[in-house]
């Protein structure tokens, strides 16, 4: 086997430094769930691994002053289902978080690797893309900033620029009155891989939604943002009306593929049922907050 | 090729250890440590035969390189006991026989201790999903889910004691 070299830089510049240095022979590691797997399995070689666990803005969660929250690209999802606020007023970025493996994966597993490994069945991703969240990345040239549903390019392709390193996921605040749900579709309970997964957020006031996301993942290449599904929701009470409009815009962007895990026809069935579900869920948190 | 020097802390003591990049803290704990405890399963985080603790958190020591010790602290099975006294859950384990060719035992009960830890009255839902990731081919599960639960009770009763 070829030399390969561990590092593990404790900050950001050397991280990028050594990152666009290395050429498209480095590979990140976070939480390593992803790339150790696919290092075992011989279907990535990479020459050299750079660790970014000891960087401290990238383990980091803060509430800023305004409500919203800033969390760093490698937090576990242990790390952050333990914040004492964030799943109060994120529970269902905390459920897709979560979800993701079991208890011993959930100690290393990362929303920064979840996004840019580029499943199509990250579950963390559309909970994300519902929330508005946006992603901070540093390269060699500087910082960007960008919507999370701008980073999947494709199964297992971002759009990040070679050397571009995710830093932190920023949420934005959240007006009285809001909810989120994320729910995925699989066979069992628990250790398996998303047939459908559906992240809604809504704002209501005094029962009219006057907010809304929708996301879906696993139907398509990439997440998907449904705007035309948040458009049936906004203006309406969750009327049933409403709710079905949304779930046939749900339907209407799926695009997925036939696998033993679901078939088409299923797999867009699916959605309509998850956007009601996950809308009734969103919709009972908004009422409490 | 160059090997990587770490120091680190494993079951409370000291130990330093030489490796390659890519070798897994797995591999270093059974091949060059000798703490053969720690079994492999599947490699791919799947089974849960190999955990242990870092830092106090759960883990799959097959998903995590050997490098990545440095400076931090390590748990395996073999810390479990304190000299020839065995941890509650390793008396329960015997005592219901919740095991059977053993081989998940040790990851078993690494990840039902480190349950404990954190919340020493879960429910039989809570101790399910918990070990959700700890493959058992022999058992069944329902003897290690019992021995899980009774032995949380006894702890419970020994502590207000
Ligand atoms: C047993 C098991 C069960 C699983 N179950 C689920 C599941 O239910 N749902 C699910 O969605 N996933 C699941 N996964 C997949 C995996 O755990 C998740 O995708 C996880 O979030 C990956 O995070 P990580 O920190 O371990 O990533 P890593 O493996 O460290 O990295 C993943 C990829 O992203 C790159 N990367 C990581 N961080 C950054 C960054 N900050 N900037 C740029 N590139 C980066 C890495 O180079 C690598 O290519 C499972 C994995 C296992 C082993
Ligand atoms: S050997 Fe690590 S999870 Fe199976
Ligand atoms: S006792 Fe044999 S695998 Fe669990």
């Amino acid at each position: 086997m070829a030399d390969i070299q561990y590092l593990a830089p404790r900050t950001l510049d050397e991280a990028v430094g050594a990152y666009a240095a290395a050429a498209g022979a480095a590979r990140i590691l976070a939480g390593g769930t992803d790339l150790l797997v696919q290092m075992r399995s011989g279907a990535v070689r990479p020459g050299v691994i750079i660790d970014i666990k000891k960087i401290a803005e990238l383990t980091r969660i803060e509430e800023t002053p305004d409500g919203g929250f800033r969390i760093g690209a490698a937090v576990t999802g242990a790390a952050l289902a333990e914040h004492p606020r964030f799943g109060k007023v994120w529970p269902g970025v905390l459920e897709a978080v979560n979800l993701i493996g079991s208890k011993q994966v959930q100690g290393r597993a990362s929303p920064g690797g979840n996004l840019c490994n580029a499943s199509p069945a990250a579950d963390s991703v559309p909970a994300l893309v519902a929330a508005g969240a946006t992603v901070t990345v540093q390269g060699p040239n500087g910082r960007r900033e960008m919507p999370v549903e701008a980073v999947p390019a494709g199964p297992g392709r971002t759009s990040l620029a070679p050397g571009e390193i995710v830093v932190r996921f920023t949420l934005p605040p959240r007006p009285a009155g809001s909810g989120d749900a994320y729910l995925r579709m699989i066979p069992r309970t628990e250790m398996d891989i998303a047939v459908v997964g559906c992240g809604v957020n809504l704002t209501l006031r005094d029962g009219a939604v006057t907010a809304a996301r929708v996301s879906l993942g696993a139907v398509a290449p990439t997440v998907l943002l449904v705007e035309d599904a948040a458009k049936a929701l906004i203006g309406s009470r969750l009327e049933e009306a409403a709710l079905e409009a949304a779930a046939a815009a749900c339907r209407a962007a799926c695009r997925p593929i036939n696998d033993k895990r679901g078939t088409i026809a299923y797999r867009t069935r699916v959605a309509g049922v998850l956007l009601k579900r996950a809308a009734a869920i969103a919709a009972e948190r908004a009422g409490r907050a | 090729m160059a090997k990587l020097h770490v120091s680190t802390t494993i079951n409370g003591e000291p130990v330093e250890f030489l490796c390659s990049p890519q070798q897994s803290m797995l591999e270093v704990l059974r091949n060059t440590l000798g703490l053969t405890g720690t079994k492999e399963g599947c490699g791919t985080g799947d089974c849960g035969a190999c955990s242990i603790t870092l830092d106090g958190r759960l883990v799959c020591s097959c998903l995590m390189l050997a490098a990545e010790a440095e400076g931090r602290e390590i748990g395996t099975i073999e810390g479990m006991a304190q000299g020839d006294r065995l941890h509650p859950l390793q008396r329960k384990f015997l005592e219901l026989a919740a095991l059977q060719c053993g081989i998940c035992t040790p990851g078993v009960l690494v990840a039902a201790k480190a349950l404990l830890d954190r919340n020493p009255d879960p429910t039989e839902t809570e101790v399910r999903y918990w070990l959700a990731g700890n493959l058992c081919r022999c058992t069944g599960y329902d003897k290690i889910v019992r021995a899980v639960l009774e032995t949380a009770a006894e702890m419970r009763e020994e502590a207000a004691r």
